[in-house]
């Protein structure tokens, strides 16, 4: 499973990248977070108001910040299992 | 405009938390009326009658009107951008590019400029958002006047000239605005330079499924997204607000009356163009810059000088130059650039003749 964090570096970007590892060390998840800062392939996902999240090639959310609670539930939606 | 941000609010029963809610909003409002109303006779009770300035001392004024200003602009800015990202937070990017999608130049323009005042957009989205809206077939023209509107009409440029210069102004200045984009989006449209788009933008397939962040927000997100948006402009503007409104408060307490008439009045043709070029690299300080001019304005800078130096502000400024530049090639960029500042120059000479 892939984790990706869309935005070309500006100030919501990071928070966002922030709040996604936070949500992902209180579920206890192995993940690697990527971040991808290209424009083309930012577009390519359909997101047009960056920061956006990506779980497993899909588009979660885009355009906010959501609160790590938030967060921690999108990424139990999309699937992820703690590993033991 | 920002992307949203939400911040953690606490879990409580739906009927609690409407009621803390509304209530919460409701004191707020409250307590907004009340120091928006309190604040002019506070300063003067407090540095005429408390401080013992003598009502014709310049320094005194100065004083007064330095408090006066900051606390108005302040409150203006909390209460408007609250209202307007509240009201935002019921649009999005992916609704205004279906709203876009196969309409035709002119009513096309129309409606491009006006969904970017209303939309929420930040300027650091301009290529992705320009690459959905062109990759999904919005015409280039129709995208410009989305692009160019939406950061000139912005709020936080709308009040600082209601709170610096009157209403009638910030209402001059949107109706400028909203123009600008129109045509210049639409002279882009007509010269037919889609060629001067980067070809990335037509090679980018659009996969997936968009994700509309408007969609399933509560009051309470919808209150917490624009309480965190009032807090990060804030914290952004306010060290160039207070600078430029104690320099302005020392041009109004010491520079002679009509100073700037030789210099810069309706007469002066070259006041415009200059004014637009200064603003191009002053983006991120347009807070600071505003009530500088404003003191400027009363010492004879020429209101349409005023307008058009706002404009290249925030429409032309050098970061989102270097972002388009991302899509556009050098020619659209030159282009684009000449376009918008003639338009601005145009707005500017205008007002200076007629008013």
């Amino acid at each position: 499973m892939k984790i990706e964090v869309l935005g070309a570096g500006c100030a919501n970007c990071q928070a966002l990248e922030k709040r996604t590892a936070e949500a992902v060390t209180l579920l206890g998840l192995q993940a690697e977070i990527v971040k991808v800062t290209d424009y083309g392939e930012i577009a390519s996902y359909g997101v047009m108001s960056t920061p956006a999240l990506v779980v497993d090639e899909k588009v979660v959310v885009a355009g906010r910040v959501p609160r790590v609670s938030e967060i921690q539930s999108l990424l139990e939606e999309a699937g992820f299992q703690a590993t033991p | 405009m920002k992307a949203l941000v939400n911040t953690d609010v606490q879990a409580v029963p739906a009927v609690h938390s409407s009621w803390r809610v509304w209530g919460g909003l409701l004191a707020a409002v409250v307590v907004w009326a009340g120091a928006y109303q309190a604040n002019g006779p506070l300063w003067q009770w407090a540095i005429y009658d408390m401080s013992g300035f003598a009502s014709d001392n310049r320094l005194g004024s100065a004083l007064e009107f330095f408090f006066f200003d900051t606390v108005k602009i302040l409150l203006l800015l909390a209460g408007i951008i609250f209202a307007v990202t509240v009201l935002r937070s019921f649009m999005s990017v992916e609704r205004t590019r279906a709203l876009l999608g196969g309409r035709r130049e002119g009513v096309g323009n129309m409606a491009a400029a006006g969904l970017g005042v209303v939309t929420p957009f930040c300027s650091c989205s301009a290529v992705p958002g320009f690459i959905g809206f062109v990759a999904a077939g919005v015409p280039l023209g129709i995208t410009m006047s989305f692009l160019i509107a939406s950061p000139m009409v912005n709020e936080v440029a709308i009040v600082l000239l209601y709170g610096l210069f009157g209403w009638q102004v910030a209402a001059l200045y949107v109706a400028a605005g909203l123009v600008v984009a129109v045509v210049a989006g639409w002279v882009i449209g007509r010269l037919r330079l889609e060629r001067w788009i980067e070809s990335f933008v037509f090679e980018t397939t659009l996969r997936g499924q968009p994700v509309d962040p408007s969609q399933g927000l509560g009051w309470t997100d919808r209150f917490a997204i624009a309480r965190e948006e009032v807090r990060t402009i804030i914290r952004k503007i306010w060290p160039y607000l207070l600078a430029g409104i104690g320099i302005g408060a020392a041009i109004h307490g010491w520079v002679p009356e009509g100073f700037f008439v030789r210099y810069a009045g309706p007469n002066n043709a070259l006041a415009v163009p200059v004014a637009v070029g200064l603003g191009i690299p002053l983006y991120s300080n347009a807070a600071g810059i505003l009530p500088l001019v404003e003191a400027l304005h009363a010492k004879g800078l020429a209101i349409g000088t005023v307008l058009a130096f706002m404009m290249s502000v925030v429409a032309l400024s050098v970061p989102e130059l270097v972002l388009l530049r991302r899509v556009l090639k050098p020619r659209l960029l030159a282009v684009f650039v000449g376009v918008v500042g003639t338009g601005i120059l145009a707005v500017g000479f205008l007002f200076n003749l007629i008013l």
